[in-house]
């Protein structure tokens, strides 16, 4: 393990807010072309880790390094420069914007040229054809239009279409944020068929998930989050669903099994 | 070793192998003439004034005949909305981005104040004077920006403020003076420039398509382009359907929302520039009613209310329709107090079919 580095790294990170400790002295580590699930009871800062991962939370110690160099993100915008994606379980699209529209918000492409550089003009033929390419490699492509509004589609297709968004811009990792909390059962299996998509195309997933069974399922490893640090890692196959549960709510003590 | 994960998924959704598998992916289904119906309006959001606008055109040439549709009237309904339809392009701005500008108005006045003090009492070459009053609209513009962005404060409420702060800062200025026709000529004929026309035709049968109706037309044009063609123009509209999803996504919201603000300044600074060319003298006390005539014609284009809905083109069909009704009616012989009645209807009508539209499914 220890020969290969890994995509994303956090050591000692620390997050307070006023007297709370979100983050305790954490440690994080996503490894090359795996899906790393993140669990932990509520409260116990897995969202606060992963936001300070991703830029939305600028910890207070520690050191984050990507693919082996230091970084330092301000913003979520710089940690989507540097190829960082987040798919949110409140499926953050326009509504009332396009399929190609919602994959393309905050990096339009603008036409070459004069009309792009002096009128600014969109590249919408681009931005299309770019988009339902994306969309037929991931097997999404029965859409009726590409240029059909976002909420005339079903949740699992509105996911569809977030991953599909984030699947194309990423190219360092991608976050999960309960991407099938909001999904029906047949909805989150379509979900989950799109995350092994992703992961057998080289791109490592955080997946953060409360669903025990969806997480046993993708995941080659779990982080066990508790008390604003991780508690340990566990591989899938070796502990049970139980154990899992057990170790985040503090039941059963890391030693007791052999992770 | 209890929860083993198959390969097509988990123990307790065997079932799911036997149950219709197409849910997450996109398929056609049947429509039924009226979902048909939304679906069109659905996509195509200026249908409705267009429609409108076409049926009032054909009812009044019915009921007041050829001094309806005759040229020169159609030329005047024109001359009559330029204005109100400017602050309408501007007050789409920020309706767009689900705000309010109830001080577009009074900002529109303060600027043709400006322009007329700057250019006629104090005797600046005219130009000098016209973008100086279209900075004020765009500073102004920028306070109301700035409490939305900054402060995180209701767009209706940061604009009911600087609503009377614009009016008691001009009226203070002028002391309530308006400046005559005669001396703008004099001094600042520039300041009058959307006031000259072309005429298509010999008067009184031809039109008469003044500088500031062919205005109107632009800059709807203009920014019919900035909203559809360019990033920016689509990023006002992702503020205004889902302002946290458009910060999620990446846009930069506080900036779009400022630069809204500022350019509906702008533009309703550019409407006090013809209003001087419409109404020919400059009043402190003119257009009172003019926030509210702009937010009449947008509704009426069929602009949502509750934002990122609507294109740019709707509120000047929504103008034409205004004073189309406004003209047949006074033709038509009737009481004034009935083209009030009607516009009333009107914008009730349209925030229904507004929200039914919205409620569109897949």
């Amino acid at each position: 393990m220890s020969a290969v580095t890994p995509v994303v790294e956090g050591r000692g990170l620390v997050k307070r807010y006023g007297h709370v400790t979100a983050i305790d002295h954490a440690d994080f580590e996503l490894l090359p072309g795996e899906i790393l699930a993140v669990i932990g009871d509520n409260g116990a800062g897995k969202s606060s880790i992963v936001k300070s991962i991703c830029g939305a939370v600028t910890p207070d110690e520690g050191e984050l390094l990507i693919e082996g160099k230091p970084v330092h993100f301000n913003s979520p915008i710089e940690a989507r420069d540097m190829g960082i994606e987040i798919v949110y379980q409140n499926l953050a699209l326009s509504p009332a914007l396009s399929i190609a529209e919602n994959m393309f918000a905050g990096r339009e492409i603008r036409k070459p040229g004069f009309v792009g550089n002096w009128f600014r003009m969109l590249d919408k033929k681009e931005m299309e054809r770019f988009a339902r390419e994306k969309l037929s490699e991931l097997g999404l492509m029965t859409v009726q239009s590409i240029n059909q509004a976002v909420e005339t589609l079903s949740g699992g297709q509105r996911q569809g279409v977030a991953v599909a968004r984030a699947a194309a811009f990423a190219t360092k990792f991608i976050i999960m944020d309960e991407p099938t909390a909001a999904l029906g059962v047949k909805e989150s299996r379509r979900v989950l068929e799109l995350i092994k998509d992703v992961r057998a195309r080289g791109i490592p997933i955080i997946l953060i998930s409360h669903n025990m069974p969806h997480v046993f399922e993708v995941a080659d490893r779990i982080h066990i989050h508790r008390l604003g640090k991780r508690l340990c890692i566990v591989d899938p196959k070796q502990v049970t669903m139980s154990d899992a549960v057990a170790l985040m709510t503090g039941a059963m003590q890391p030693d007791a099994v052999a992770a | 070793m209890a929860e083993q994960p198959t390969a097509s998924g988990q123990e307790y959704e065997k079932s799911l192998g036997q149950s219709d598998a197409r849910v997450a992916e996109f398929e056609k289904r049947r429509h039924t003439p009226l979902q048909r119906v939304q679906h069109i309006l659905h996509s195509n959001p200026t249908m409705v004034p267009v429609i409108v606008l076409m049926m009032a055109c054909v009812a009044f040439s019915i009921i007041a005949g050829e001094r309806f549709y005759r040229p020169f009237n159609l030329g005047l309904i024109m001359q009559q909305v330029s204005i109100i339809g400017i602050l309408a392009a501007a007050q789409s701005l920020v309706i767009i981005t689900a705000g309010i500008d109830l001080s577009v108005g009074a900002l529109m006045v303060f600027a043709s104040v400006v322009m007329g003090m700057l250019g006629v009492n104090l005797g600046l070459p005219s130009g000098i004077a016209i973008l100086l009053g279209v900075g004020l609209g765009v500073t102004g513009g920028m306070l109301n920006g700035f409490f939305v962005t900054k402060l995180r404060l209701p767009p209706f409420i940061v604009t009911l403020g600087t609503w009377s702060v614009f009016l008691s800062v001009l009226r203070l200025l002028t002391g309530s003076q308006s400046i005559r026709s005669q001396d703008i000529d004099a001094t600042a004929p520039l300041l009058k420039f959307f006031g000259h026309h072309i005429d298509i035709g010999t008067p009184p049968a031809g039109a008469r398509i003044t500088f500031g109706v062919l205005l109107m037309f632009a800059v709807f044009g203009v920014l019919w382009y900035v909203l559809n063609k360019t990033a920016w123009g689509r990023h006002v509209y992702a503020v205004g359907d889902d302002i946290e999803a458009a910060e999620l996504s990446g846009i930069r919201t506080k900036r779009v929302l400022l630069s809204v603000y500022m350019l509906a300044g702008g533009v309703a600074a550019i409407a006090a520039w013809a209003s001087i060319g419409r109404v020919g003298a400059i009043s402190p006390n003119g257009f009172a009613e003019a926030n509210l005539q702009s937010i009449t014609a947008v509704v009426i284009g069929g602009i949502s209310l509750f934002g990122g809905r609507g294109s740019i083109l709707g509120p000047l069909f929504g103008a034409l329709i205004v004073g189309t009704v406004e003209s047949g009616l006074r033709l038509a012989g009737l009481d004034v107090q009935w083209q009030i009645f009607s516009i009333g209807w009107l914008i009730i009508i349209a925030v229904a079919i507004d929200q039914w539209i919205r409620k569109v499914s897949a």
